[in-house]
């Protein structure tokens, strides 16, 4: 324990900065994975045909073990932060994606044709609609898409782009316990608070009418 | 007015959802399209606001085809309250009432009265509930915000596919006598569709019924009731209604025997040549069997079943 204080005080700067860039790695790859999947969500919601293979990708590229991809990325990307994004952005997509189309699907069918038969137009409706009742939905999956990139940024160190894994496999290099703990500690520490700070949030965004 | 002329609808498999239907439904009244499910008559409805489009045919709104209407300016033109309510769970009473109204930009300060008188209306205190959200009334409440909804632009045509149809009993006839009396008041044209028979005869100035994509018949609901055009619509009528709905005075079985079999194998129950149609409706009721005897003096003259008799309390006086 006391060990691991000393540690904490004497690599201060490095923990810090890593954990500067972990944040840094998973906010960009959640925010771009949202710019990607919550309008693919929408349009696949729409036209559905192309939903399953959609879907279906993503599915596939979420099967993949994240050391595997990282692996994959570097002879095409090379290293560094680009790399680590895009590999983190794939994992990101799948929850965002299948909770938005989800959630503008399970929309009742009624209260769309209600909205038709008033002479709303489909953009409208998508926006008055669609999306206030789905939102709830497409809030869960970007918390678990938040709480999954956090920690399989821990990798990025593999292709050179920092972050907390740095510090856990300086750690592990060196068979310091307490290292290891202080990358370790930081990302639960993170994962948990996205968690919360979402959750607060997805509450937020449940429209007031649905649970009374 | 609204006018359908040669309207057929098909679908991609061929089956025919309407066939050449020319009907027209009067302003200012409520019309009941009635009829056993997937007879068409909400495909027929929906045609009104372009929600169904015909295959062949036209409908006009006061001579005006539709074909040339913008159908998003078309619907907010006219009022629409459908079946499982359908109010938007999201928005507050008060967001869900003035939504058209929103839509077809209105001032704020045109909507909010219009929203309390709207409420007003239906008997909802616009204090109580205007920003209260549609899960937080009962299925009653709900459907009373559903029709003010569609009233709420002032369209001179309201359409309502089974509007009650989810509501328990006691609210039904409460929301079908509010909807009665809110016509007396506001003269729309409303197309009503049910497949409740009861609710047609009681809210309806005229019944359109309808069997396969066709109509049957048009009329009142006294019309339907004292001339029904086949044996479908007396049959969907049910003859019990029909007893319920009619007196038949004083008329006597005797004066029938024509209409009545002259023989008849099977068990039956006895009734005089004297006694009236009514009384012989209850004998046979009671006796639950098919037949009753028509006995002149001990000697039984002729078989008469609840068909028969109705027919009889159907002719009409100068049949007599």
């Amino acid at each position: 324990m006391r060990n691991f204080i000393d540690t904490l005080i004497s690599r201060q700067d490095m923990i810090q900065s890593a954990f500067m860039e972990h944040i840094y790695l998973s906010f960009v790859a959640v925010a771009i994975g949202i710019a990607i999947a919550l309008p693919t969500g929408v349009l696949i919601a729409r036209y559905r045909r192309y939903a399953e293979p959609i879907i279906g990708v993503t599915a596939v590229f979420q099967t993949i073990p994240s050391l595997a991809l990282f692996g994959f990325l570097v002879p095409l990307l090379g290293i560094g932060s680009t790399t680590a994004l895009i590999a983190l952005i794939i994992y990101a997509l799948l929850p965002i994606l299948r909770n938005t189309y989800t959630g503008i699907t399970g929309v009742d069918s009624s209260t769309i044709e209600a909205g038709r038969g008033m002479g709303m137009t489909r953009t409208q409706i998508l926006r008055q609609i669609e999306l206030p009742l789905a939102l709830p939905f497409i809030m869960a999956g970007i918390r678990t898409a938040t709480v999954l990139t956090v920690g399989i940024a821990t990798l990025a160190t593999f292709v050179g782009a920092g972050g907390l894994g740095d510090i856990i496999y300086r750690g592990l290099q060196s068979y310091n316990n307490a290292l290891v703990l202080a990358g370790a500690l930081p990302v639960a520490l993170l994962a948990i608070g996205f968690d919360q700070i979402l959750k607060w949030i997805e509450k937020r965004a449940t429209p007031k009418g649905l649970n009374p | 007015m609204i006018r359908f002329e040669g309207v057929t609808k098909r679908f991609a498999d061929g089956t025919e959802a309407l066939k050449d239907i020319s009907l027209v439904l009067p302003t200012h009244q409520l019309t009941v399209i009635i009829g056993p499910s997937g007879c068409g008559k909400t495909t027929l409805m929906k045609m009104i606001n372009k929600l169904e489009k015909p295959t062949e045919g036209k409908i006009y709104i006061d001579e005006e085809p539709i074909t040339e209407m913008d159908e998003v300016q078309l619907r907010r033109s006219i009022g629409y309250v459908i079946q499982r309510i359908g109010l938007f769970p999201h928005m507050t009473i008060s967001d869900n009432v003035s939504l058209v109204p929103r839509l077809v930009g209105w001032s704020k300060e045109k909507t909010e009265p219009r929203v309390r008188e709207l409420l007003d209306l239906v008997g909802l205190n616009p204090e109580t509930y205007m920003n209260r959200y549609p899960l937080e009334l009962s299925g009653g409440q709900q459907q009373r915000v559903g029709v003010v909804r569609a009233l709420a632009g002032d369209p001179n045509i309201i359409l309502m596919d089974e509007p009650f149809s989810a509501l328990d009993p006691i609210s039904r006839e409460q929301l079908q006598d509010e909807l009665q009396n809110l016509q007396q008041t506001i003269h729309k044209t409303i197309v009503f569709v049910t497949h409740d028979m009861d609710e047609a005869l009681k809210i309806a100035d005229s019944i359109v019924v309808m069997r396969a994509g066709k109509v049957e018949q048009i009329g009142s609901p006294q019309e339907l009731i004292d001339e029904p055009a086949n044996e479908f619509v007396q049959n969907f009528i049910g003859t019990e209604r029909i007893r319920r709905q009619r007196s038949f005075g004083e008329r006597r079985v005797k004066e029938y025997i024509a209409l009545f079999d002259a023989e008849w194998q099977g068990q039956t129950q006895e009734v005089s040549l004297d006694s009236t149609i009514d009384e012989a409706f209850r004998v046979l009721e009671n006796s639950g069997l098919e037949r009753v005897a028509v006995a002149d003096r001990g000697a039984i003259v002729a078989y008469a079943s609840e068909r028969h008799l109705l027919q009889a309390a159907l002719l009409k006086e100068e049949g007599v």
